[in-house]
């Protein structure tokens, strides 16, 4: 499978409203994210960050705005979306579920691509396999590799590591990190140390109707050393914000 | 068969059997006991496979039709949500007229042979395909739909692809119980009208007070749908061997 070129469109929210179960989530918000890097939005859980996101894939219709990339082109078949859960079908294989795309595309499926992926997410061994004889961390790993194989300059992942051990969970972010390089991503997360890692550029997401600060741009490529001193520091402020933010919106 | 507890169950209800007739001293044209119905099933083979035979082609033939219809018609309202609030009252309303009561009309209509009761098989078994299958369709797990909408799917697609996979246990609890049901249909056919079948001949047979004979007849019955059920379990498992109910099983 051939890399990708870096992405070069930026894609923007521009004046977006959302309503959900009579609650007003976000109103009139706009927000870009520039063409190639990673942007993290952080914030605390029910603020509105996956529907957000669900707003960009398409998946909601806003009730007021729209979703624009820089070069006119729809975005649409130009994304790929990651959700909390894995979504691995039960019924296909690990080699079944990552090419599950072309399939649903009526496309004739790049096995040897999705071979090589399998093998750059190490789960070469598990290809003939069903998903529920898989760990927690092959199964994301696994959904990961379906990801890549959709091969899209614009990816969205909606908090894709929460539900793996602390461990499993920084193996697959450098991962992801490397395999990502030159996409444009969002990445929706409530762990500020994830968005630290991983981000080019970190929003925080807070309030109701929630509003987008302005971002934090951590020195340094991602992905990040966790045993960086200002790292740490740099979380520590954020934890702080965060927690400033739920109060004020309490 | 490594479980021999079903063996055991049927051993009791025998024994429980003969030592009612024992006990009551009930004559034998009331309630014949284990033993004589175990000689007629042997002295009448060749009859009760006659009939047997007859009887369990209606079963299938309704096992097939009904499924396949009722299968056809879940797909339909799925895929064309418009059909659903003219479909589903339908079906519905279908299923509060008694079959039972529809029988003598169905032999009016159809006749004394096969056909009426394969007709009545379809609408006992329909019923519960149409409605397992569409229920399971209709619960498709959220996030396989998104997935496959931003991939990029047709509704076709997303519906052979994704949402009939997921619902195939919902579709197999379905099959199930129309196997289970399925001997009803054609019994109930041939008590109203028919030349032959098991349901004959136990009305024959308890029209000239020949009770071993019908209890042997109902043992077939039984046997059969037995049988049927048992393969058709089996078959769903083996074609499913990732739904849940499948995992647990081999966990087990």
């Amino acid at each position: 499978m051939a890399r990708a070129p870096r992405t070069s469109f930026d894609v923007s929210v521009r004046n977006a409203s959302l309503r959900y179960a009579g609650a007003l989530l976000f109103d009139r918000l706009d927000f870009t994210l520039p063409a190639g890097q990673w942007t993290c939005l952080l914030g605390p859980s029910g603020v509105g960050k996956s529907s957000f996101l669900r707003l960009i894939a398409g998946l909601v219709v806003p009730d007021r705005g729209e979703v624009v990339c820089s070069d006119r082109q729809p975005l649409a078949p130009r994304l790929a979306w990651m959700g909390q859960q894995d979504n691995l079908l039960p019924w296909l294989t690990v080699l079944g579920n990552v090419t599950l795309g072309a399939r649903l595309r009526g496309e004739r499926p790049d096995l040897a691509g999705a071979e090589a992926l399998l093998a750059r997410v190490g789960l070469t061994g598990q290809r003939d396999q069903r998903p529920a004889t898989l760990s927690g961390g092959q199964r994301q790993r696994a959904a990961l590799a379906r990801t890549l194989m959709e091969d899209r300059p614009v990816v969205l992942m909606d908090e894709p590591f929460s539900a793996l051990d602390a461990i499993t969970r920084a193996r697959l972010q450098v991962l992801a990190a490397q395999l990502l390089a030159g996409r444009t991503v969002l990445l929706v997360t409530h762990d500020p140390l994830e968005a630290l890692r991983l981000g080019d550029r970190i929003h925080v997401m807070a309030g109701h109707p929630a509003r987008i600060e302005a971002p934090i741009c951590p020195a340094g490529a991602p992905p990040r050393d966790l045993h960086d001193p200002a790292l740490l520091a740099r979380q520590g402020e954020l934890l702080a914000g965060l927690a400033d933010a739920q109060e004020a919106a309490a | 068969m490594s479980n021999p507890r079903p063996l055991l169950v049927l051993a009791g209800l025998l024994l429980l059997w003969q030592a009612l007739v024992w006990i009551t001293g009930v004559p034998r044209y009331l309630l014949p006991p284990p033993w004589l119905v175990g000689k007629t099933l042997l002295s009448e083979a060749p009859l009760l496979a006659h009939h047997g035979a007859i009887t369990l082609v209606e079963i299938l033939l309704g096992l097939v039709g009904g499924v396949l219809i009722g299968a056809v018609s879940a797909l339909a309202m799925a895929f064309l949500p418009p059909l659903q609030p003219w479909l589903l009252p339908l079906l519905v309303l279908g299923q509060t007229i008694p079959v039972f009561a529809l029988a003598p009309l169905l032999v009016l209509w159809f006749g004394y042979g096969l056909a009426s009761k394969v007709v009545m098989a379809i609408l006992i078994i329909y019923f519960p395909v149409a409605a397992a299958l569409f229920d399971g369709l209709r619960r498709t797990e959220p996030g396989w739909l998104d997935l496959a909408r931003t991939m990029g799917a047709t509704r076709l697609r997303t519906l052979f692809r994704v949402r009939l996979p997921a619902a195939l246990p919902a579709f197999g609890s379905g099959v199930r119980v129309a196997t289970a049901v399925a001997p009803i249909g054609a019994v109930v056919g041939e008590w109203v009208g028919s030349s032959a079948g098991l349901g004959y001949l136990m009305l024959h047979a308890n029209a000239r007070l020949q009770i071993e004979v019908m209890f042997a007849a109902l043992i077939v019955l039984m046997a059969m749908a037995l049988a049927l059920y048992v393969l058709v379990d089996r078959l769903l498992v083996r074609l499913m061997p990732w739904a849940p109910e499948t995992l647990a099983r081999s966990a087990n």
